[in-house]
């Protein structure tokens, strides 16, 4: 389906007119957009030496500067520990207090989302690709590199040239066994790595509107896979109960016009979605995931975790399908919550044990097996299984190493079988 | 910032990702000089070694995609890469490089007039590029005005150095 020619503003347009001044902004115009929010994990530590030679005298304003340490926890390499010590020491000169250091630390884009970091209406930016995850919540976040993050530091504000937006509407009902991250997975297969660059991805839809904010957080987080600059959905009573009692700011919930001109509109039916798998070695390499498992794929590794699914609603679902079940003899099974509170109810809710018991490695919170560069690396022959986002040539460390994207549930059913195996086998 | 600038060309093909630009391994390294012994390890592992300043990039689709990490256009620059050329870039990356002062160029259909050992001629604002060695060439809308002043003054550290010293010249907001 093409685009829409109304003359309505899309929510990336809106929140965009109000972090630059402006009534109304259209794409390709380059704006100045005042930033509500602004977070750095390590890589911040590359923010300092230019935030210097800027010859700033100081941050624009600390309230809005997360800081959170998520790749190497506790530092694994002495490269990583001088990282953290350039953070700890800016943060401490620069009065920077929100800052989740080892023992209170998490993946960052969780730690915006449970702590209510990103609002409705915000323009926030992160040191991050999965910035995109906070527009869960109806905001435009974005990663930025470094020297950027220091202009940001500096002035409270970067340009931004306004992007064209590709509308997703989903419709329909998840079978039992499917999850949001096959419908993102799904999605991922029609628009590829290069169908939404530059671009925001706006999804609405009945489904949508039934996903809670985990789900939403899941979605949102794989439109940097598409290429998006943002990815968001549409605020609504969902997310004003989750920011209820945690918001750090005031929001500005808005809204896309009813004739919002996209650039183009697709419609993806979920009703009988099986669910869905992407395959080495490409995120938009989408396939069934039964037709997969019908190919009988062994796996070394399995990986529950990362910043898009390894909240304590995915080791839920995975510990449901692990009790009375072991992982397979040949079989690694990484377990890595996305944050320390979500390691903590995973304690109390007894999930560390299930997954434990079952003979999976349950890990502090950290970005872990993720980006190979920390733990959980793979030989080059080997085969992963993993929940996470991204399965391009050297992710997990060396560049033959292939791995399969799939949900939480699926992961746990590998786990168990030895192979890529539908996990509805376990309802 | 040359304009006209000419390069030996080094070519890539679509969705060179990150990770093969600089592993994540790598991550840790702060200094570019050490970065660049590693700049694409994975995606055209005989770089590193041959490398001469003022080579010239030329790679298809989605160049850059992946993560945020600025140490895939910091390596590059150390190294000394002219330019980055590409049929289309990732948005992250491209902006990284432009806030480096590395040039990098938009110019679909770029990837297939050249082959590796080409010399390639840039003019980046008029909006061309030619293969010296075959004679084609394609054309590309020229950056905007405020990306060629990035690049110009020779990154976003400069530019926001300048802005401040202004602001301080100006006296106090009240």
């Amino acid at each position: 389906m093409s685009g829409n020619n109304g003359h309505g503003q899309t929510l990336a347009e809106k929140i965009l007119s109000r972090a630059s001044g402006l009534d109304r902004v259209v794409p390709g115009q380059i704006i100045e957009g005042q930033v509500d929010l602004a977070m750095m994990h390590e890589q911040g530590a590359q923010t300092v030496g230019p935030f210097h030679e800027m010859g700033a005298p100081r941050v624009w304003d600390p309230e809005r500067v997360v800081i959170a340490i998520d790749h190497w926890v506790p530092a694994s390499t002495e490269g990583a520990a001088v990282l953290h010590r350039i953070l700890r020491k800016f943060a401490a000169e620069q009065h920077l207090t929100h800052f989740y250091d080892v023992g209170n630390h998490g993946i960052c884009h969780q730690i915006l989302a449970e702590d209510g970091w990103v609002v409705p209406g915000d323009l926030a930016v992160g040191t991050d690709s999965h910035t995109n995850m906070l527009g869960a919540v109806g905001a435009v976040a974005a990663g930025i590199g470094p020297t950027e993050m220091a202009a940001v530091l500096a002035l409270g504000k970067l340009w931004l040239k306004v992007p064209p937006t590709l509308n997703v509407r989903v419709e329909g009902r998840l079978g039992k066994g499917v999850v949001a991250k096959d419908i993102v997975l799904r999605v991922l297969g029609e628009v590829k790595t290069t169908g939404a660059t530059y671009k925001s991805v706006e999804f609405s839809g009945p489904t949508i509107e039934r996903l809670s904010m985990p789900e939403r957080f899941t979605i949102c987080n794989m439109t940097t896979e598409m290429g998006a600059k943002c990815g968001m959905m549409p605020p609504d009573a969902t997310t004003e109960e989750y920011l209820r009692n945690i918001a750090k700011h005031p929001s500005h919930p808005l809204r896309a016009d009813a004739d919002a001109a996209y650039e183009r509109q697709i419609t993806i039916n979920v009703d009988d979605m099986p669910p869905m798998i992407a395959c080495p070695y490409s995120p938009d390499n989408v396939r069934p995931l039964p037709d997969v498992a019908r190919e009988h794929v062994k796996v070394d590794q399995v990986f529950l975790g990362s910043c898009t699914n390894a909240r304590i609603e995915d080791l839920r679902e995975g510990a449901a399908l692990m009790r009375g079940h072991k992982v397979h003899a040949d079989v690694r099974f990484i377990v890595s919550p996305a944050s320390t509170k979500i390691y903590k109810q995973a304690l109390e809710e007894g999930l560390l044990q299930v997954f434990t018991d079952a003979g999976a490695v349950f890990t502090n919170s950290s970005c872990s097996a993720c980006f190979g560069g920390n733990m959980g690396i793979l030989a080059p022959d080997e085969v992963c299984a993993s929940s996470s986002n991204r399965n391009f040539p050297g992710r997990m460390g060396p560049k033959e190493a292939r791995i399969y994207l799939m949900s939480p549930q699926a992961t746990v059913a590998a786990a168990i079988r030895g192979e890529i195996t539908d996990p509805r086998e376990f309802l | 910032m040359q304009d006209p600038m000419e390069g030996r060309v080094w070519t890539l093909g679509k969705d060179v990702d990150t990770d093969g630009i600089i592993g994540g391994k790598y991550l840790t390294i702060i200094d570019p000089q050490e970065l660049k012994k590693h700049v694409f390890e994975i995606a055209l592992p005989e770089f590193a070694q041959a490398a001469l300043p003022g080579d010239i990039i030329i790679a298809d689709e989605n160049f850059g995609c992946g993560s945020s990490r600025e140490h895939a256009p910091q390596a590059m620059k150390a190294i000394g890469v002219g330019a980055v050329v590409a049929d289309s870039f990732a948005r992250i990356f491209f902006r990284n490089a432009i806030n480096l002062g590395l040039p990098a160029i938009e110019a679909p259909g770029v990837r297939k007039i050249f082959e590796a050992g080409d010399t390639a001629r840039i003019e980046l604002k008029k909006g061309q590029i030619t293969n010296l060695r075959t004679g084609a060439s394609v054309t590309f809308p020229p950056l905007p005005a405020h990306l060629l002043h990035l690049l110009e003054v020779g990154g976003l550290v400069e530019k926001v150095k300048d802005e401040l010293r202004q602001r301080a010249a100006a006296g106090p907001v009240v």
